[in-house]
């Protein structure tokens, strides 16, 4: 369980702070598939990457399974079990995917393990395990390889930062049936989803909605998607690169 | 023959990933000495009179040979020069794993300057590994001081592998390559300073007939107080392609000074230079460390992937 107590979150820009989270407090349960979503500039990336502890709050607690760990290191938290697919993947010249896969799993994992993850994500494992976590790469392949290094660390509470961007070549079907996958292997483990896309919406247990740097909703998914359909915050795939700031989608 | 200590077996582990003698044609240098040397049908290796060195000498059309020229020194102090002249004959297809370890225990500096030369005939191909390495407590330096001269004849092709991974403290590289009608010259060079060490590596490859490619790419990290130059010039005097790229990442206070140098002297000659060097992005250790490593060990995977 991951419990966000009064977490804020303020930054410098042109001399003058800017508050990105405004007293935050959040709650999310064991087994639980949660999608945080809300307009752009809303905070959400920058409460994914709080969590992982690539940033530290201005103020407020953070408690993974009972124990504050808002001053761990990312290190810390990455070995308590929380796992972190960045928006924007890393690209690593020399690395190959199986090196990467390995350090994700934390072990020696064979080359067999290893495209099992692979196809998961939909790529072809032989054409993929020996190439190089480079600019060969393309964005697509790269934010598959992220996944799929999530999966390799098998962390029992994951974050995942827009994890359809790029994959447009890969049907959402597939990358839903990852966290379905998820959901059953990992036993009791959560699963934080930053997306506006309203079929990943659709398989939340919760939504978040920030907006302005607060949670302005929050709730099982049935009482929160209706009144989001149709704004920047829920949008069909088809739509999503040119709707603009709340305006309403017509697909 | 082949009386080699333990020290002596390591560094031949090192630098020629030899665990036993080697198959095919070889001389094993140790201490100036020769602690061993193979001959085969198809290659010759014979003591030069004049100097110090040899004369390796492989037949026309010798194909999946190889041959191995390792060299370790292990006394403090010694110093030599060594000339080694390798002649391919047309056609031949070989690989020729060099290389030099030193490892140095005493106050006195160790020096091993290796000037090797290959004369790479027609339709030939070579493959040439040469890695160096490091080692010992003393106060003496461990330098080492290649120099590579390369004669391609039409149409051949040589691919060098240069590897400096570990503990010499001083290196000054030179490189020279002239390339006939269609030669092919592919170099991939990596390296790691650390300490207080000082590489320098310098190419100069003319290529001078129509259809020659050179592909030059250098791979480094700097790490503490050391220094590295790379100064790699293409000199195009025909139609011609070549490619110099020096990629390098910087760390502590690591200091690395690339100098391109294109020198067109035939308007189709097509030369290009990249070169770029940097710290560690910030974005790659905090994703290694979402995966569990410390920053320190994220550093090393980085690196070692890098000098991969």
């Amino acid at each position: 369980m991951i419990e966000l107590q009064n977490v804020s979150f303020a930054v410098d820009s042109e001399s003058q702070e800017k508050e990105i989270l405004r007293d935050v407090s959040l709650t999310i349960g064991d087994g639980r598939l949660v999608v945080i979503t809300g307009p752009n500039g809303g905070g959400k990336s920058t409460l994914a990457r709080l969590i992982a502890g690539v940033e530290q709050p201005s103020s407020g607690r953070i408690l993974y399974n009972g124990e504050d760990i808002t001053s761990l290191s990312i290190t810390d938290r990455a070995k308590k079990g929380i796992g972190f697919a960045f928006q924007q993947p890393v690209r690593f010249k020399g690395i190959q995917v199986l090196d990467l896969l390995r350090i994700a799993a934390g072990k020696q994992i064979t080359a067999a393990d290893a495209c099992n993850y692979l196809v998961q994500v939909g790529l072809c494992a032989r054409d993929y395990i020996d190439r190089e976590v480079n600019a060969s790469l393309s964005g697509g392949e790269l934010k598959r390889i992220e996944i799929a290094t999530v999966l390799a660390k098998a962390p029992s509470l994951s974050i995942f930062d827009e994890p359809e961007a790029g994959i447009d070549l890969w049907s959402f079907q597939n990358l839903i049936q990852v966290f379905e996958g998820m959901r059953q292997n990992i036993r009791g483990s959560s699963i934080l989803i930053i997306s506006h896309q309203e079929r990943i919406l659709s398989i939340a247990d919760e939504i978040v909605v920030l907006r302005e740097g607060r949670v302005a909703a929050h709730g099982p998914r049935d009482e929160i998607l209706p009144g989001l359909i149709g704004t920047q915050s829920a949008v069909p795939e088809c739509r999503k690169t040119i709707v603009k700031k709340d305006e309403v989608a017509v697909c | 023959m082949l009386k080699l200590d333990e020290i002596q077996m390591r560094l031949l582990r090192e630098v020629a990933d030899l665990h036993k003698v080697p198959e095919g044609a070889y001389n094993i240098r140790s201490n100036s000495q020769s602690a061993g040397r193979q001959s085969t049908a198809n290659i010759e290796i014979t003591p030069k009179t004049d100097v110090s060195g040899l004369d390796i000498r492989i037949k026309p059309g010798t194909k999946n040979e190889s041959v191995h020229i390792p060299v370790v020194m292990t006394q403090s102090g010694l110093t030599e020069l060594v000339y080694n002249d390798f002649y391919i004959g047309e056609g031949a297809d070989v690989t020729i794993v060099a290389g030099c370890g030193i490892d140095n225990c005493g106050p006195k500096d160790s020096e091993h300057d290796g000037i090797h030369r290959f004369y790479v005939g027609k339709n030939a191909r070579i493959r040439y590994v040469e890695k160096h390495y490091g080692s010992g407590s003393g106060t003496g330096k461990r330098i080492l001081n290649p120099g590579t001269e390369v004669y391609q004849e039409e149409g051949s092709s040589v691919e060098m592998e240069m590897v400096q991974i570990k503990g010499v403290d001083d290196t000054n590289r030179t490189t020279t390559a002239e390339l006939a009608k269609g030669a092919k010259l592919v170099v991939r060079e990596r390296l790691m300073t650390h300490g207080s060490q000082r590489a320098i590596s310098t190419y100069v490859v003319s290529l001078n007939g129509e259809g020659a490619s050179a592909d030059v790419v250098s791979r480094s990290v700097a790490r503490d107080d050391s220094y590295q130059k790379f100064d790699a010039k293409l000199v195009g005097n025909a139609a011609c392609s070549g490619h110099t790229e020096c990629d390098s990442i910087i760390m502590d206070k690591g200091r690395i000074l690339a100098v391109p140098g294109l020198e067109a002297n035939d308007v189709d000659a097509a030369l290009v230079h990249e070169a770029a060097i940097g710290k560690i992005a910030g974005d790659q250790i905090i994703k290694l460390m979402t995966l569990g490593l410390t920053e320190q060990e994220a550093e090393e995977q980085i690196i070692n992937g890098f000098l991969k």
